[in-house]
């Protein structure tokens, strides 16, 4: 793998003439099969997996605060990601099921109010698509199917236009208008996940095995990257959000493209790396969820989490 | 798009304007997202009808407005401590997620703090419900006259016995047993005025499988009623007096006299007035007393 790209660096030149930053280039050198292992020899795995082992830590620990109630007894959140009351006291309620509860002509409660503002305020400020990458429990159902995808060196796919998801959020938002119900919610893969887990599945094993397959065999991240309203949601709220991704040393750069191949939306890169439109190393675009797999993979340390604030280079 | 290869582009006649390529595609995306939420618009409308056993919890906004409201979140479901409310699964034949119980599994307790509703932060569960005996979940109706044991003439009771309003909700009501011809019938009946539609009543029939009397949605149990229709009896009691002067009665040609019935009391005439119940000769099947 690092043979591979240093031949690359040298000048060994491939065969085919494709741009050295694109994913597909990459792919064709078979470079991204298992990206991150220069990381690993650089930095030794736990390091390579740090942001990787603390979003693990905080999906699956959000999953068993709303578990162990309902498993073990101890009610320390009720409810479900679309809304819930912790302790007894703090309403959470998802923004986006407010949003499309009022558009259906329903004013929710104070709680739910006050449980929306709240959660808005926080990804408003942190950063909107921390919610895909850290909570967010059909993250864990792409990410497997992106790594399958890797694994398995299936490359190509017919993914719908990355704006789809905004199409499809303003459209369910005038659906639940016209049909004066939430009716995505009648569908949502997300919300019928989470609670599936929570109160039980039915049938809905159906449509997370279908994103699954979706994303592995039709769409590479299809559903997260392409489809999902509420990332979408999620993503408008995150525009002027603190916390970001910057490439700062982006100087030490190898192109072994390893953040492009573990990028669920890898789009957000090139600007701040190769400072294509901009001038800064802050990756701004709000399709970037921080998930922080870039910092993880890359052997030469150029990106960090960060503040929008801070536009150093090092 | 940067600004320079939208402007280089415009220049030159021969390429097509980014402009309208970004139109273009803009309407396939858009077109794709549309058929995609009206899809799930369409499917959502479609299988928005609720089966009649799956009853809503106490205070739930009437249904096209409950789907509007309820963020199915389960926190009424965590808060009911029976156990009877449940969250919808992909199947069910209830709208996804959205909380609801079976009657014949485990009925509304009816707790008098209502914790399901105190528990809802959408308003899907109206907190202007306070008096559970207030809640109209659904209206129990005895569906089955052929197999429940009292119209059978046997004194079952249960829906009676078990009901939380009982004497107000469910009655039993006297008529005779025309196949004994020597029995009365008390016949379970239900009140809209009262009924809860707590379900305990179809629970605890205690037939081995689906229950004589069940709570059903209010729009299937009852009728409207006529408003223009004027019950006679009802204004009358209203006014003191019938509103239309005293009315001639005629008797019906060949049914005419006491033993069809005729209650009335002729000018002049002692009320001859038999107790219809109470037995008159000493008890026991074979007495071979007759009313």
């Amino acid at each position: 793998m690092s043979t591979q790209t240093t031949s690359v660096m040298a000048g060994g030149k491939p065969e085919r003439t494709v741009p050295p930053t694109s994913v597909r280039g990459a792919a064709m050198r078979g470079v991204v099969a298992r990206p991150g292992h220069e990381a690993i020899e650089a930095k030794g795995w736990f390091g390579a997996h740090k942001w990787l082992l603390l979003r693990r830590a905080s999906q699956f620990g959000i999953l068993a605060l709303f578990l162990v109630g309902p498993w073990l007894g101890w009610w320390i959140v009720k409810g479900n990601l679309a809304s819930s009351l912790t302790l007894g006291v703090l309403p959470l309620t998802d923004p986006f099921l407010i949003a499309q509860q009022v558009a259906a002509g329903q004013w929710p409660y104070r709680e739910a109010l006050l449980g929306g503002g709240i959660v808005l305020a926080f990804y408003l400020l942190l950063g909107g698509r921390l919610f895909c990458s850290w909570v967010c429990p059909v993250n864990l159902v792409t990410d497997a199917a992106a790594w399958l995808r890797r694994r398995l060196g299936l490359k190509g796919g017919k993914a719908p236009a990355a704006s789809t998801r905004y199409w499809l959020l303003g459209f369910v938002l005038v659906i639940a208008a016209a049909t004066g119900s939430l009716a995505w919610e009648w569908v949502n893969p997300v919300s019928m996940f989470h609670r599936g887990l929570i109160f039980g599945f039915g049938l809905a094993w159906g449509i997370v095995g279908g994103i699954f397959f979706y994303d592995l065999l039709i769409a590479p991240r299809g559903w997260c990257g392409h489809l999902c309203p509420q990332g979408a949601f999620y993503a408008l709220l995150g525009r002027a959000s603190v916390l970001k991704v910057s490439a700062a040393r982006r100087s030490a750069c190898n192109d072994c493209m390893d953040c492009f191949a573990v990028c669920p939306e890898p789009q957000v890169i090139r600007p701040a790396l190769k400072a294509a439109g901009q001038d800064h190393p802050l990756i701004l675009d709000a399709d970037c969820t921080t998930c922080g797999r870039c910092v993880d993979v890359c052997g030469k340390d150029v990106f960090r989490i960060t503040t929008r604030f801070n536009r150093s280079e090092s | 798009m940067s600004k320079q290869t939208e402007n280089t582009e415009r220049k030159g006649a021969t390429v097509p304007s980014s402009r309208r390529r970004f139109l273009k595609e803009s309407a396939g995306v858009a077109g794709g997202a549309g058929l995609l939420a009206l899809g799930a618009g369409m499917y959502a409308k479609q299988a928005s009808a609720l089966p009649a056993t799956a009853i809503r919890p106490p205070g739930a906004l009437p249904e096209p407005e409950f789907l509007a409201a309820c963020v199915r979140c389960g926190l009424c479901v965590r808060d009911c401590p029976y156990d009877t409310l449940k969250l919808a699964e992909l199947g069910d034949g209830v709208a996804t997620g959205t909380p609801y119980f079976e009657a014949r599994r485990i009925p509304c307790e009816m707790c008098e703090d209502i914790p399901c509703v105190v528990a809802c932060p959408t308003g899907a569960l109206d907190r202007a419900l306070t008096d559970i005996e207030q809640a109209r979940m659904g209206l129990a109706v005895l569906i089955d006259q052929e197999n429940c044991l009292n119209f059978l003439g046997l004194r079952c009771d249960v829906c009676y016995r078990v009901c939380p309003v009982i004497d107000k909700a469910i009655t039993l009501e006297r008529m005779h047993n025309p196949r004994s011809d020597r029995h009365a019938m008390l016949l379970p009946t239900v009140h809209s005025d009262h009924c809860t539609g707590c379900g305990k009543c179809e629970q605890a029939c205690v037939l081995p499988g689906e229950s004589a009397i069940k709570v059903l949605p209010i729009k299937l149990a009852q009728g409207s009623k006529a408003d223009h229709y004027l019950r006679g009896w009802e204004q009358k009691e209203a006014a003191g007096q019938s509103l239309i002067g005293d009315q001639i009665e005629l008797p019906v040609r060949g049914l005419e006299d006491k033993a069809f019935g005729d209650t009335r009391v002729r000018p002049g005439e002692a009320p001859t007035r038999t107790p219809e119940y109470a037995p008159t000769a000493p008890g026991g099947l074979d007495s071979g007393w007759k009313p």
